[in-house]
């Protein structure tokens, strides 16, 4: 632990540490624009210009120099200040003064320090260099001639996304940041570099000159676009969210969010379900609520009534449909859509229980049947990084691009109980195994070959628990947790034959066999729940109303309420309430703080911002053997994975132009 | 300074050098390049790669040779490494020709020492002789560029000519070299000047006299 001394101020700092981070620790701020703390070092700014003595009588860069016992750094001194004018003033010759017409501005690091640092006025009348825009997709603007080559985006999608694409083609003068030819960044992280990008060199294509970051209200939410619960911040101005943002969470999302969660917001304002309508005469007409909820008392459902969660609904809305249904005296909750029928007697079986930081840790990892760049983009960077660190990765299932050496073993799930014998070797090797379990193998059946697989290996030792399964329904563990899973899956709720079937904004479900049922569908987007449905009740999307959300890894997650939801459009869980007084019916909560009280008595877990405690893996059987093939991954494109995302605009210009499925997104319709 | 992006990407010219390829002979030598890394590390070869990639080029052309889009993504694919580090590397050294050159190609160097040695006399030879900066002449044997300072101040002014060098020149000396290439003959390389072998003095020695005949210790003259 070498002791440095930061403007007379003696402090410890950890080995390892930069002059950079030494001063952070003292409380001192120092400017920077190329440095980027999950980022490598490229020192090619010099903002961060400090005095370290010993050393050469010269300011230094304080983010490449690593912090030695003795040193003694200022700060204050007049030779930083000068140094610190003096780079500003050279990085501002190129810089165009277009602040006014700017999306950065506002919220903008050159802006910000050279104010703090600059020296008020420019002494340069020379012309500046201009450079042509570089096209960059769909969804980064890109204005060259404001950037200053702090290569952050360069570094991020090499380190991070683990997708070289972005490069700096030229020297000197003649340094442009590019991707080969102009072509699209076509991966799922690809928009972090806008945040990366510490000037207005590329900012967002969607959000280009809609707002100001002054102007917006700021309400802290949680992603439900993948089951990561990536942790985001919406900007709203008005009725209408701007724009989302990734908060930082190291133990989630560290602070990136997929392209999906930070672009579908423009979703949320099309194809809305606005009002009340009815099924007459084969058309959907707009009628009223009451109208709709005397339709729903004179099917008389007693306690024939069934309700299926959507992918991305809250815990809050579930738990009142719970209620609703308890008190009709019916039990037929169900949240796995498409009819996967996975045992969850004990949810640490279907849980990520190495954590998403944990899986970094991870020394072997076999991925059964998840295209995790679609599934959890942020999973997959976590897995990059455990493969830096030396992880060795196979994967069961047809082949994807992984963004680092992975070793395909095929579609067969048998090979889960006879691996190649160096990969059994690898595992058997291995510190901390894990396994990841995918949708696509939970549907062929294959969790208790999982268990197995977790026995045989040793994936549950001392502080390591490697048994991991993903999700990708931002609903499905809260979902689990509160017990919307019926032994048989959705065939069981067939087989008892509702006269009633809520829909929470489930879309992916097949309506077919509830043909002689009064369909109800409770959601926010007129997609192919809305379609089959005979009654719909408009509800709130995840940006309209209050709720508690749970990840894949257990973690339990609050999100705020940023906006109003639109038009006649209610909080879902007053919808269910009113349609209780309807039926006739007491759940016995009449505001929502009661309702969330009564959530938390029975699931306490859903109480505590966290990791939910599941307790021990069950025993698994020896005997059991995953069968089948994997022949495809349920997500077909990641663009369009749910409702909001399927009316977002930017999103189906994302599938056409960056996956060619221009006319998949017409067919879908 | 010389435009510095890559041809444009055409139909021509993916058909042109579409299936480029390394013949047996670069093959070996690019494998012998790669050798001289650590395994795994092969993408540290990525300058001599391009080097002989861009002499297969000259030899098939009748050229120095230069950097197609198709070769530079042959190279990355034979480097197993992402084609924008390669171009990086490509757009970053002024060595590497990113547009078609001429047979040969003659960098005139324009900096201080040659500039008041005489470059510019050297230039108007040139120029007198059909060559237009950057551009190929039209009997396809000649490109002018003007470079930076390519360490021969001694023996200022120089221009390189594809692999050689040729010092201590004057128009006239130039016209000689470039009259000599156009016939397809080798002529003297380094220095033009009579009896001068290398950079050694051109005169009587100026400096360190003393340590001719042996070492001396200047510092007591400090």
């Amino acid at each position: 632990m070498p002791k440095v001394t930061v403007d007379g101020q003696e402090i410890e700092v950890p080995d390892g540490a930069t002059v950079l981070q030494a001063c952070e620790l003292a409380g001192k701020e120092i400017p920077r624009f190329c440095y980027h703390e999950r980022l490598s070092i490229a020192g090619n700014c010099r903002m961060c210009l400090v005095e370290v003595k010993p050393g050469p009588p010269k300011p230094q860069a304080s983010c490449a120099l690593p912090a030695a016992d003795g040193q003694e750094i200022r700060t204050d001194s007049e030779m930083v200040k000068t140094a610190r004018e003096g780079v500003m003033e050279f990085l501002l010759i190129n810089h165009p003064l277009d602040c006014p017409i700017c999306d950065q501005g506002g919220e903008c690091d050159l802006q910000d320090q050279s104010i703090a640092y600059g020296r008020g006025a420019t002494r340069y009348d020379e012309n500046k260099r201009a450079v042509t825009e570089k096209y960059m997709g769909p969804l980064i603007k890109t204005v060259m001639t404001r950037c200053i080559h702090c290569t952050r985006c360069v570094r991020f999608s090499e380190e991070i996304a683990g997708v070289d694409e972005i490069g700096a083609v030229g020297r000197g003068e003649d340094m442009q940041i590019t991707t080969y030819l102009e072509q699209a960044a076509e991966h799922e992280l690809s928009a972090n570099v806008i945040d990366l990008c510490p000037v207005g060199a590329l900012t967002s294509r969607p959000y280009a000159f809609e707002a100001r970051p002054w102007e917006l209200k700021k309400t802290l939410s949680i992603d439900v676009s993948d089951a990561v619960g990536s942790n985001i911040r919406l900007d709203s101005r008005g009725r209408e969210v701007m724009r989302a943002l990734p908060r930082i969470n190291d133990d989630v999302n560290e602070e990136w969010i997929s392209d999906k969660a930070r672009y579908q917001v423009d979703g949320l304002t099309k194809r809305r379900l606005d009002k009340v309508f009815m099924r007459k005469k084969g058309g959907l007409q707009p009628a009223s609520w009451d109208e709709a909820f005397k339709a729903i008392a004179k099917a008389k459902p007693g306690k024939d009534i069934a309700a299926i969660a959507g992918d991305m609904v809250d815990c809050e809305t579930m738990f009142a449909a719970k209620a609703l249904l308890k008190a009709c005296g019916s039990n037929l909750l169900e949240g796995r859509q498409t009819g996967m029928d996975y045992d969850v007697s004990n949810l640490a079986a279907v849980n990520f229980n190495s954590g998403l930081a944990g899986i970094e840790t991870a020394d072997a990892i076999l991925i059964v049947g998840s295209h995790i760049r679609w599934e959890a983009p942020l999973v997959n960077v976590r897995i990059r990084k455990a493969v830096k660190r030396g992880a060795k990765v196979f994967v069961i299932g047809p082949r994807w691009e992984t963004t680092y050496p992975a070793e395909f073993l095929g579609q067969d799930l048998s090979v889960l109980s006879k691996l190649p014998k160096e990969v059994a070797e690898a595992f058997k090797g291995a510190e901390r195994p894990a396994i990841i379990m995918g949708g696509a193998a939970l549907a062929k059946g294959a969790l208790t070959g999982g268990l197995a697989f977790a026995d045989t290996y040793g994936l549950v030792k001392d502080g390591w628990n490697g048994f991991n399964v993903l999700h990708f329904s931002a609903a499905r563990m809260g979902g689990l947790m509160l017990g919307f899973a019926q032994q048989g899956g959705m065939k069981d709720i067939v087989a008892a034959n509702p006269k009633v079937v809520i829909s929470l904004g489930a879309d992916e479900m097949d309506f077919e066999p509830f043909a002689d049922a009064l369909k109800v569908y409770i959601g926010h987007h007129g997609d192919r729940g809305a379609h089959a449905a005979d009654i719909i009740l408009p509800g709130a999307s995840y940006a309209e109303k209050d709720g508690t959300y749970v990840n894949t890894e257990g973690r339990v997650q609050f999100a705020e309420k940023a906006v109003f939801a639109p038009g006649d459009a209610r909080e879902d869980w007053t919808i269910l309430r009113a349609l209780a007084d309807a039926l006739k019916v007491e759940v016995g909560f009449d505001s929502f703080a009661q309702l969330q009280a009564a959530m938390i008595a029975e699931v306490p877990a859903l109480g505590e911002e966290g990791l939910a405690d599941y307790g021990a893996l069950p025993k698994s059987d020896a005997n059991a053997k995953a069968e089948g093939t994997i022949s495809a991954y349920p997500i077909k494109d990641f663009y369009l994975t749910n409702p909001i995302a399927r009316a977002s605009a930017v999103m189906q210009q994302c599938s056409s132009e960056l996956l060619g499925n221009g006319e998949l997104a017409e067919a879908a319709e | 300074m010389a435009d510095r992006s890559p041809a444009p990407d055409t139909p021509e010219l993916r058909e042109r050098w579409g299936a480029f390829e390394f013949t047996e002979s670069y093959r070996e030598r690019a494998d012998a390049a790669i050798a001289r890394y650590p395994e795994g590390r092969q993408r540290s070869a990525v300058m001599p790669l391009l080097d002989l990639a861009q002499r297969q080029v000259g030899e098939e052309t009748d050229t120095q040779g230069w950097l197609p889009l198709p070769v530079i993504e042959y190279v990355a694919d034979y480097l197993d490494m992402p084609v924008i580090r390669v171009l990086e590397v490509a757009t970053f050294y002024f060595m590497y020709n990113l547009k078609p050159v001429g047979k040969y190609h003659v960098q005139v160097c324009g900096t201080t020492p040659c500039m008041l040695r005489g470059s510019d006399g050297l230039f108007e030879t040139c120029k007198k002789r059909g060559m237009k900066k950057g551009t190929v002449s039209e009997d396809g044997l000649w490109t002018l560029t003007e470079v930076e300072c390519m360490g021969n101040c001694a023996t200022a002014p120089m221009v390189q000519i594809n692999d050689d060098n040729y010092e201590d020149l004057t128009p006239e000396r130039l016209d000689t070299v470039l009259d000599a290439l156009a016939k397809g003959e080798q002529p003297k390389t380094g220095t033009q000047e009579p009896g001068r072998h290398t950079s050694e003095p051109a005169n009587a020695l100026s400096s360190l006299p003393e340590m001719v005949d042996a070492n001396h210790d200047y510092r007591k003259d400090w």
